[in-house]
């Protein structure tokens, strides 16, 4: 169902843009499709959380960087590498990032490419609020650090 | 009906026990079982701890604004909200019908999120469990387990919902919130090479939503009597069919059909669906009860989804569907089937069905050319009423003259199940826990009840400041001892009263 060769580097964020900094991984990746100029070797993908179909978009890259909003990270961010694993990440909210790449290596039979996760702190996950001006801050340090991920000044 | 072990009558020294959240469940919910010295099951209830004012939330907004900002409701099923708000929208600007068009876009759009959804709770979400035992090893039972032991299966599911996601992509124009639908119609029709990459894979597709149908299918053979009787009781059916009383999920008029099989309302229009059903609220859960009106709380509560919808209907219009209606019909031996279980088998029917439709929307010229959107006389109010993968979903608008949303009331499928979930879960206490240890395994039993419904529970708690709260102060031996009810916004504190019900 896809056509031609996949952008090496993929960006992949989630979250729910309403409910408040639970916005931050969707709004670092609109950031980072903004700021990188056209043609350039990358895919920008968010969704509201990651999902099994999602292991399909893991495929044919050379580096992968996921993106989400964490109350449990230190401020301003985290930025750790991810190894396939069988957690018990397993509710309809969300698939863990580990446990995404495990569904990959069990479909492919290999591993993906090598995957970082880029926790962005956030404070308050209401519904209907905007994201806070801390957590706001944070975005700006986070998305500073994927810009240098993406090997662009 | 049966609401035995709803509460129970002396909760004084009983031992209470919680599985909180209830995974692999949309939102959170949380059950609570009373049981005493002997771990007899006492009281069992399902309770939904996430508190969400979705209401609040979308009253004083532009109408047109509505059917993007609804698909913020839920992670799980935008496209249902989408699609219900822009038909009750449809009403309020004079605009229904809609040009043929966009019915045939909004249908393609429909069909693909009910593939998707059906495909995702199946091959993801039940299967650990209908494959490897109620009592497998908890580090088991689960995709990745399923992905190991059962490759091809697992492989199939993840292709069938990627293939329900770029049909929404294409038709709505994004991945995620998209625009496709608006008040009176769509903004965008489908090009020509978009409907040729769908059709290439429509082979493979309508295969394995047979071979799914396959599955479920001897699931039920193998053992009989698991999926004849567990969770099982009787209940209404509730869902749309078409006028003529075929299968529909985007549009038709309501029916409701008895424990017995029989026909109790018909023809209802959606915009007339406060004549039907009215809700309830309890004071110990924030989702709301809804039933039907002219038979009351004790007597008119009903299941929609999966199960009511393949037996509310007369006949599913496409061919391979109705083949398999008909033997699930069988399967009832002249009754209903009410199994809690045979959701699956259902649902994997309606997966089949979507794709033999979206096989024939591809076909139809309509889906390529035609007017988007078509206008007339507006109107204060509209209502919106689709079949959403989980069942029967209601959006209900007000609107002033100066565009904005004055009253909104949204019903989903998940709020129509509650007491269905409920009785599924005092159910399975009474059958598997009564006087037994709690083991992984058997609190699982309760779980897997509660996923049959593919429950939402993140989008089915009501209006911030319109359900009431209540805080009790339970002693050591049980005793009630102090109780606080909010509601609308004031605190009334109750008299404590020995051998009340504990929540």
């Amino acid at each position: 169902m896809k056509a031609g060769r996949a952008p090496a580097l993929l960006v992949f964020g989630w979250g729910n843009r309403s409910r408040g900094d639970d916005a931050l991984g969707p709004l670092c990746v609109e950031r980072l499709r903004d700021v990188v100029p056209a043609g350039f070797d990358a895919e920008f993908l968010d969704d509201y959380q990651l999902q099994v179909e999602h292991a399909l978009d893991l495929a044919e890259r050379r580096r992968i960087l996921f993106v989400d909003a964490s109350m449990r990270c230190a401020a301003p961010f985290e930025a750790t590498p991810l190894q396939p694993a069988r957690d018990p990440s397993f509710t309809t909210h969300a698939l863990s990032p580990q446990a995404l790449m495990q569904v990959y290596v069990d479909l492919h039979g290999e591993a993906p490419a090598p995957c970082h996760l880029l926790a962005i702190h956030g404070e308050r996950f209401e519904l209907g609020e905007p994201p806070g001006a801390q957590a706001l801050a944070n975005l700006d340090a986070a998305s500073r650090w994927a810009l240098a991920w993406l090997g662009h000044p | 009906m049966n609401s035995a072990l709803e509460t129970a009558a002396h909760p004084a020294g009983l031992r209470r026990v919680a599985i909180d959240p209830v995974s692999r469940v949309e939102g959170h919910g949380k059950v609570t079982l009373l049981l005493d010295e002997h771990n007899r099951v006492h009281q069992a209830r399902l309770h939904i701890v996430e508190f969400r004012g979705f209401e609040k939330f979308i009253e004083g907004r532009p109408y047109w604004e509505v059917p993007v900002m609804v698909q913020r409701l839920c992670g799980i099923c935008p496209v249902s909200h989408h699609l219900a708000a822009a038909k009750a929208f449809d009403r309020v600007i004079g605009a229904a019908p809609v040009p043929a068009s966009a019915d045939a876009v909004r249908r393609l759009m429909h069909y693909g999120q009910m593939l998707q959804s059906h495909a995702l709770h199946f091959f993801h979400l039940s299967s650990p469990d209908l494959l490897f035992g109620f009592d497998s090893d908890v580090a088991r039972r689960n995709i990745v387990g399923v992905a190991q032991a059962h490759p091809e299966i697992a492989k199939k599911g993840i292709f069938l919902r990627k293939f329900g996601q770029e049909i929404i992509r294409i038709t709505s124009g994004k991945r995620v919130h998209g625009t496709g639908a608006i008040p009176g119609g769509v903004n965008k029709l489908v090009t020509a090479a978009e409907r040729d990459a769908l059709k290439r894979d429509l082979p493979d597709m309508l295969a394995w939503a047979q071979d799914s149908v396959d599955i479920a299918k001897q699931l039920h053979a193998q053992n009989p009597t698991l999926y004849r009787d567990f969770a099982s009781f009787r209940s209404n059916l509730l869902s749309l069919v078409r006028p003529d009383g075929g299968l529909d999920f985007y549009d038709g008029v309501l029916r409701v059909r008895d424990a017995g099989g029989k026909i109790l309302f018909d023809g209802v229009s959606d915009q007339g669906y406060r004549t039907l059903i009215e809700e309830e609220v309890r004071s110990w859960s924030y989702m709301k009860f809804p039933h039907l009106r002219s038979l009351g709380s004790e007597q008119g509560w009903y299941r929609v989804g999966p199960l009511a919808r393949v037996q509310n209907c007369d006949f599913i219009p496409t061919p391979r569907a109705e083949a398999e209606r008909a033997a699930f019909v069988a399967w009832g031996q002249g009754e209903p089937v009410h199994a809690t279980l045979a959701y699956h088998w259902a649902r994997m029917i309606e997966m089949l069905h979507a794709v033999e439709v979206i096989a024939e929307l591809l076909d139809n010229p309509a889906l390529l050319a035609g007017d988007l959107v078509s206008a007339g006389a507006r109107q204060r109010s509209g209502v919106g009423i689709i079949e959403a993968p989980r069942g029967t979903l209601i959006h209900d608008y007000d609107v002033g003259d100066d565009d904005l949303v004055t009253r909104c009331n949204l019903i989903v499928s998940t709020t129509h199940n509650n007491q269905a979930m409920n009785e599924a879960v005092r159910a399975v206490a009474r059958d598997y826990l009564d006087g037994r240890e709690l083991t992984e395994g058997l609190l699982n039993h309760i779980e897997v009840a509660i996923r049959a419904y593919d429950p939402c529970l993140s989008c089915a708690t009501h209006a911030l400041g319109k359900m009431p709260l209540e805080v009790s102060l339970v002693g050591h031996d049980g005793a009630l001892l102090d109780r606080v009810f909010k509601s609308d916004g004031e605190l009334v504190r109750e008299i404590s009263r020995a051998g009340a019900p504990v929540a």
